[in-house]
Formats: C-alpha cells, structure tokens, sequence
C-alpha cells in the first residue's frame, strides 16, 4: 500500500524512538546488576588462584555476599606502575579498570615487541595480594596476551618469593571447547603449582615454559616446564608466551624485584617471605 | 486450539524445521553448541526473541509502509536482541560470557527476519505468537540435537558432568576432537536432516 512520504518519515521515527526507550530503560536497569556481576568474577577468580580458601572450602557453595566478605578480608589490591614497580600515587584500586586503561591512549603506550600478541600495555596495573596477619603470602596478577582465537584475560599466583607458583586461571578466553579450552581443566592448572618462574637466584628472565608434549623429567623440566595441550599446540605456546611476558622486564618485572628488595611492600609495612 | 493453531504450533518441529528443512540460522547452530547448557540457553534467547518479534510486528503490520518495511522489522528486532543480552548479562552473567557475541548475532539469525517477513506481517497476533513459539522450539530441537552429541562425544560430559570419564582426567574415554570443531556440527546437523528426511519421506526433494 502506498503511503504518503510524510506518514513514512513520522513512523520510522515513532518506531526508533519507542525502540530507544526500551533499550535505553534496560541497560539504565541491569546495569547495577551487570557491574556487580563483573566485580564479583574477578573476586571470585583472585580467591580462586591465591590460595586463600581453606581445604574443602568451595567457591561454588559460597553466596556473593560470602565471597565478598572474605575477599575484603583476605584480599589487597594495588595499583602499580609498570615501569618503575612502584605503587601509582593517587589511583584508587578498587575502581581501576586495568582494560580499559589499556584501551586509553592516555594511559596506556604501545607494547614493545613480544610474542604474547599484545598491542598495548597500559601504564599502570592491578596487583592483588593475599595479606594473612600482616604478610604478604601470594602476589596475584592479572595476565593477558593471544591463543589461538581469541585474547585470554587470567591471573598467575605467585608465592612471596616471587618465583613459586601458586596458581594460575584464565577467566575470560574464547578458544576450542575440549583443545584449547583445556586451559580451564583442573589438572592441567594444578600442573603449574609448585613450579619455579625463575631460575634459582636468577631473576634475570623468566624460565618458566610450556612445552609441546610432555616437560621431561630432567632438573630444567621439573623446576620450570609445562606438559603441553594436546591439540592445542597455539593455545599453549600462547600461554607460555604471555606468562613470560608479563613477568618480564616489560610486565611485572620491575615490580617484583622491588617486592623482593622490599620496597614495595604491603601498606602495612611487613615484608613478605624469604625472597 | 483449533486445528489450524495447532498446525501453527507443532509443524516447525519436524514437518517444516527453520534449520532442517529451510536450512536457515545454520551459522549459529554451529557456533554455540559444543555444549548443552549454552545451546539451551541460546534456544531460549532465540525463541524469546522470535516470539516477541512476531508479536510486535504483527501487531503494527497494517501500518508499516511497504516502502521501509524491512528496515523497520530489523529495528525491533535488534531492540529485542539487545535486551536480551543485557538480560543474560544481569541474571545468567557466566553463560553470557560464554555466548559472547553470538547473542547480538541473533540479530542476524535469518529464522528471526525470515518469520516477521513470511508470517507476522500476513497474520494476527495470536498465530503469530504460536509460530514463532513453534519456529523457535524448532530451532531449538536441532541446537539441543547438536549441543548433546558435540558435548557427549567431544568432551565425555552432559551439562558439565562426567558421564564419559575421559583420560585427560584419568578415565579411559578418549574425546572425539572432531565434535568440538564445528565441522563437527555440520556433520551432526546433517545427520539430524537426513533422519528427519527419512521420518518424512515427501521432505526429500526431487532429482533433478
């Protein structure tokens, strides 16, 4: 049926405009829902990797208020700058969005060359520390860098002497259920506790790697090697690259060796561990 | 019911399946179902969707100028889409993650434009409800079809429980890699049409 242009004009603009309204009344909505979810993954994720649960203790079996409450108990978070390894003046750490710095030109600068695949590293990061009576017992950070589809945003434990590793996690990735995907498996995580990041004494650069097949039983393999993924050689080369990254020179690097000299220390001002 | 709603209703299952027998929205029924849980939760986003998309269209379909139609179904369409993402994000955060992108893909999930256009913009509201409800239970027969075999076979689980103890955690089931990629879903979906072809012999169409 024809109709005249002035009827089209003032439908089409009735229609977006009944549109706008409901989508704009829902995101206003949900959104309070929305953020608390995201802040309580991370939370969730943290405890999950610090160690900070006690044996038998479950994150599945807990409501978000308990897991709230005992990540404020447990749970500090920093900011620090990357560079230097000191802690970022005047940020505060419960509202920094590690992502979306990165994304800010401002406050993030292009990465350096590396094979993690990332573009840019931001300026400042988030550190999470498990405080237990005033020490620092686990340094948790937050990891990114490419598999073989996607980006994988996770968080890599480390004991206070800044080698042992505690855990590690990955909570947000987008690769093959059942290859890549494994990544997520239980067994293949608890391989990586226990294993040391650096070589002994020598913080120079990170030794720890993820092989293709199985980490041999020799001194080098035992202390610092990874079994690989079967079918998902690219997912584990990406893990094992973006770790490196990260707890090198142009990650965390600086950071840790300042935690090791004591500088950085919890508020508190007790050092951590026998670094 | 009368007989005509009924057929409304029930003929998208098997007689006339959006996926099996018009073969459409086959891009998402591959991407989604490596596992029953997002499969399910895809089939109720979709049938959500369709559903309300059917009804809102039919309801205005003798104001719609001719001339703007199409863009006018896709405006309410992706209205829909994009509540009922920031609904899944709200209320179903962990499976929302999981689905990333293809909930807002759901937009261009060509069953959705495909019933506004065929159906909603020739018919009452009431019928249009019934088969959008029928289209999207179609659809979902096939996506929960797919999401069962690709997460049985491929990782040894259902809805996450072991019911296939495969090695990888110590047991003797060796997954079928093949079923997590989704050359995986193209062979299960063409198995699902060619079962459904052989239940209904007059789907099959002729030789040329």
């Amino acid at each position: 049926m024809q109709r005249s242009n002035n009827y089209t004009i003032l439908f089409a603009a009735a229609v977006c405009l009944v549109c706008a309204i409901f989508v704009s009344g829902a995101a206003v909505a949900l959104k309070p829902m929305q953020e608390a979810n995201k802040v309580l993954d991370v939370q969730k994720k943290v405890l999950d990797v610090s160690g900070a649960l006690a044996e038998g203790q479950e994150l599945s079996d807990m409501t978000p208020e308990e897991i709230t409450a005992l990540y404020e108990e447990k749970i500090q978070a920093q900011v620090v700058d990357l560079a230097s390894g000191n802690f970022a003046e005047g940020i505060v750490a419960a509202d920094y969005d590690q992502r979306k710095a990165t994304k800010d030109p401002a406050q993030s600068s292009e990465a350096p060359d590396n094979r993690a695949g990332l573009l840019r590293v931001p300026t400042n990061a988030s550190v999470y520390s498990l405080v237990e009576d005033g020490v620092v017992k686990t340094i948790i950070l937050p990891i990114s860098g490419k598999g073989l589809w996607s980006t994988l945003y996770g968080f890599l434990a480390l004991e206070a002497d800044t080698t042992t590793i505690k855990g590690i996690t990955f909570y947000e990735h987008a690769e093959t259920p059942g290859l890549g995907g494994e990544v997520d498996n239980p067994l293949w995580k608890a391989k990586w506790e226990g294993k040391q990041a650096f070589g002994e004494g020598d913080f120079s650069a990170p030794r720890i790697k993820v092989l293709k097949g199985m980490a041999l039983d020799t001194e080098e393999g035992r202390a610092h090697h990874i079994d690989g993924l079967a079918g998902a050689t690219i997912t584990a080369r990406g893990v094992s690259d973006l770790v490196q990254f990260w707890l090198g020179d142009n990650g965390f690097g600086p950071y840790l060796e300042r935690f090791r000299d004591g500088v950085a220390d919890a508020p508190e001002g007790e050092e951590g561990g026998d670094s | 019911m009368t007989k005509k709603e009924r057929e409304v209703l029930i003929d998208p299952f098997f007689n006339n399946n959006p996926i099996s027998l018009q073969v459409l929205g086959i891009c998402s029924a591959l991407a989604v179902t490596t596992k029953v849980e997002t499969s399910l939760v895809m089939s109720l986003a979709v049938i959500a969707v369709l559903t309300l998309s059917n009804l809102s269209i039919s309801m205005i379909r003798d104001y719609i100028p001719g001339s703007i139609r199409i863009i006018v179904q896709l405006t309410i369409i992706a209205s829909l889409v994009i509540i009922t993402d920031q609904v899944l994000k709200a209320y179903l955060f962990d499976i929302s993650k999981q689905l990333s992108v293809f909930v807002g893909l759901i937009i261009t999930n060509c069953i959705i434009m495909g019933r506004a256009e065929a159906f909603a913009m020739q018919n009452g509201p009431k019928m249009s409800i019934l088969d959008g409800i029928g289209n999207g239970i179609g659809y979902s027969l096939v996506l929960l079809f797919v999401g069962f075999f690709r997460e049985l076979f491929g990782t040894g689980k259902l809805m996450g429980v072991t019911v296939l103890d495969p090695i990888n955690e110590g047991g003797w089931y060796n997954p079928n890699g093949l079923m997590v990629l989704a050359p995986g879903a193209f062979f299960l979906i063409a198995l699902f049409i060619c079962l459904n072809r052989i239940w209904k012999p007059d789907q099959v169409e002729a030789e040329n």
